[in-house]
């Protein structure tokens, strides 16, 4: 393709070479401008958007002609409470999903990789993975009884004479319910693809290890460990890009006026700007989060590739 | 020869108790909320386990239903699935099968477009600045349209209409099929699997979504079901029954209408998860080829 296009453009006459390609693929063409210019709109668009954050924006004058403004809402970002806040929760609860959130997975497909019985491991994975498929308004709604005062969690707490907590409400317990509920709805889901990595160990390296008379634990520690840590590598950079999207869903959705102060997140954060119409501060905010997940996703697939040249986004 | 050990044993009866009580983590919450929404107030505060209701009663339901604004905001939300589905699949469907011949000019190019737009966006605002702009906010559009070709679909569709066999897509163009003919009968018909699961994604994700129509849409009648239930069940307004009726009702606690608007969102996709679970599973694999 490429070398085709420097071909025609060493030539001479390729204007009209060019031409004849258009008139060639016509029909191709109106079929797929339809959908592209719905996806150019919607995506980059935006983007010229964006120039909102470095603008005094007036309704009335459009983006274009509003006087610019530097980078004063930068400035008011960094001077204020709300968006350092913010940027502070947003590190410490991605942190502790790295720390708690990440490995559950995995260790639910090494666990699943042991039983042999595969009825009972479909019927475990089939349930595992049925919180993926509800929104966190649902999963808040049913979370919000579930792990109120009265509500069922405590009443199995008090089986252990344990005194009611109310676990969504009180900051204290606020992170630890985040990561807690974040691995009820994702651990299963989040298994397929290790486990996948599972089924695709040669079990030719299980038998011939068995007759050398390994244990269960050297076959694990030396076959199946080994072979899934390309797969978390992979996984562990590809996902530093969205290192700032903590779940915006799982904490707006459960968070409530006395968590507000450890739950806002810089999208809670971006949120609330538009709703105030501090359309230009949001804006700025929003950037630091693109551009920040943007160069993670740089960095990390420079990793990948460090890593194992085959892989990477690009 | 190699032997089970005792200690081997423990690992397997142990590693079969910690995957039962984590499935039993999982369902709990579940069959509490189902519980919940089909007992009398009176049970709510009962301890212990809650696997069945004692004396099943349909009284939350009857008064949810009853509600003006859950059968308006059930009708919303199956029209924008409805609509999101048919329109993201003919759209994407359009857009990636030129991607995918071979002579299609600037081909390179529009794949880069493609990818970056993955890697980097305009933001919250810069969008719903664009959708005000537009004339979208408060139509159903504006809950279609910006997700209708995304790169993720585009590429899964491409990489699976680029596996079919160039021979069969030529001999039928020798025999005189224009473009739009070779889409719709032969390139579509062979694609079935990624159709379906890329239906079946675009489905679920029209049904849950919720973020969009709360920026988009400010008429409460166009409002969908997750709105609906996330202002009565997490945003407490009055929205399922006012203080006086719950004070006078005996049959129905908020806590009971809450679990059982809560259901009435749940129920449909229960129903079909059976059938799709496994379709899900398959597109994670479809996914992770790489494009």
């Amino acid at each position: 393709m490429k070398s085709e296009a420097a071909v025609a453009a060493a030539r001479p006459g390729r204007f009209r070479e060019r031409l004849q390609t258009y008139r060639h693929n016509r029909f191709l063409i109106y079929m797929f401008l339809p959908g592209f210019l719905i996806f150019f709109i919607f995506s980059y668009v935006p983007m010229y958007g964006i120039m909102i954050a470095f603008k005094d924006y007036r309704i009335l004058d459009g983006i274009a002609g509003s006087p610019w403004a530097g980078l004063e809402h930068f400035r008011y970002l960094f001077a204020g409470q709300g968006f350092t806040n913010a940027l502070r929760n947003t590190v410490v609860i991605a942190l502790l999903k790295y720390l708690f959130v990440f490995p559950a997975p995995i260790i639910l497909a090494l666990l699943l990789n042991e039983i042999r019985l595969s009825w009972f491991r479909r019927t475990i994975q089939t349930i595992s993975y049925l919180p993926h498929f509800f929104s966190w308004v649902i999963l808040g709604g049913i979370l919000f009884t579930f792990l109120g005062r009265e509500g069922g969690f405590n009443q199995i707490l008090g089986y252990f004479g344990l005194p009611p907590v109310n676990w969504l409400i009180e900051p204290s317990s606020f992170y630890g319910m985040v990561v807690i509920t974040d691995i009820w709805q994702s651990i299963g889901w989040g298994s397929i693809v290790y486990f996948a990595a599972l089924a695709g160990i040669d079990p030719t390296l299980y038998e011939a290890a068995i007759a050398d008379g390994a244990s269960r634990w050297r076959r694990i520690w030396h076959i199946t460990l080994p072979s899934l840590v390309p797969v978390i590598t992979i996984m562990l950079l590809l996902s530093l890009g969205n290192f700032l999207q903590v779940g915006f869903d799982q904490i707006y959705n459960l968070m409530t006026p006395t968590t507000s102060d450890v739950g806002d997140i810089l999208d809670t954060y971006v949120l609330r700007r538009l709703l105030t119409m501090d359309y230009e501060v949001g804006a700025a905010a929003g950037i630091f989060s693109s551009v920040f997940g943007l160069l993670l996703v740089i960095v990390a697939n420079y990793l990948v590739k460090l890593y194992d040249k085959d892989q990477g986004i690009w | 020869m190699y032997k089970t050990t005792w200690n081997e044993k423990l690992f397997d009866t142990l590693n079969v108790i910690v995957l039962i009580l984590l499935a039993c983590a999982t369902l709990y919450p579940f069959i509490y909320t189902l519980t919940v929404s089909l007992s009398l107030p009176s049970e709510f505060k009962l301890p212990g386990l809650k696997l069945f209701p004692r004396d099943p009663t349909l009284a939350s339901y009857a008064h949810v239903l009853d509600q003006t604004g859950i059968g308006r905001a059930f009708f919303n939300s199956l029209q924008r699935t409805v609509i999101g589905v048919a329109v993201l699949l003919a759209a994407t469907a359009m857009t990636a099968y030129p991607l995918s011949r071979k002579g299609f000019p600037h081909r390179g190019l529009v794949m880069k477009l493609f990818v970056f737009s993955m890697l980097f966006s305009g933001g919250l605002i810069p969008m719903y600045l664009l959708i005000r702009n537009l004339g979208l906010l408060d139509s159903v559009w504006a809950l279609v349209l910006p997700g209708a070709v995304s790169a993720f679909n585009l590429i899964i569709m491409r990489n699976f209409f680029q596996a079919i066999p160039e021979e069969i897509i030529d001999s039928a163009k020798i025999d005189g099929a224009g473009e739009w003919r070779v889409l719709f009968r032969i390139v579509l018909p062979l694609s079935t699997p990624v159709l379906a699961v890329v239906a079946l994604w675009a489905g679920v994700h029209h049904w849950n979504a919720w973020f969009d129509a709360m920026i988009y849409i400010q008429d409460l009648d166009k409002q969908v079901l997750q709105l609906f239930v996330r202002r009565a069940v997490i945003e407490e307004s009055d929205e399922l029954a006012s203080q006086v009726e719950l004070l006078q009702a005996g049959n129905y606690s908020s806590e009971t209408l809450k679990a059982a608007t809560v259901m009435v969102a749940t129920i449909p996709i229960l129903c079909i998860y059976p059938f799709i679970q496994r379709f899900f599973v398959k597109g994670i694999m479809l996914g992770s080829v790489k494009g």
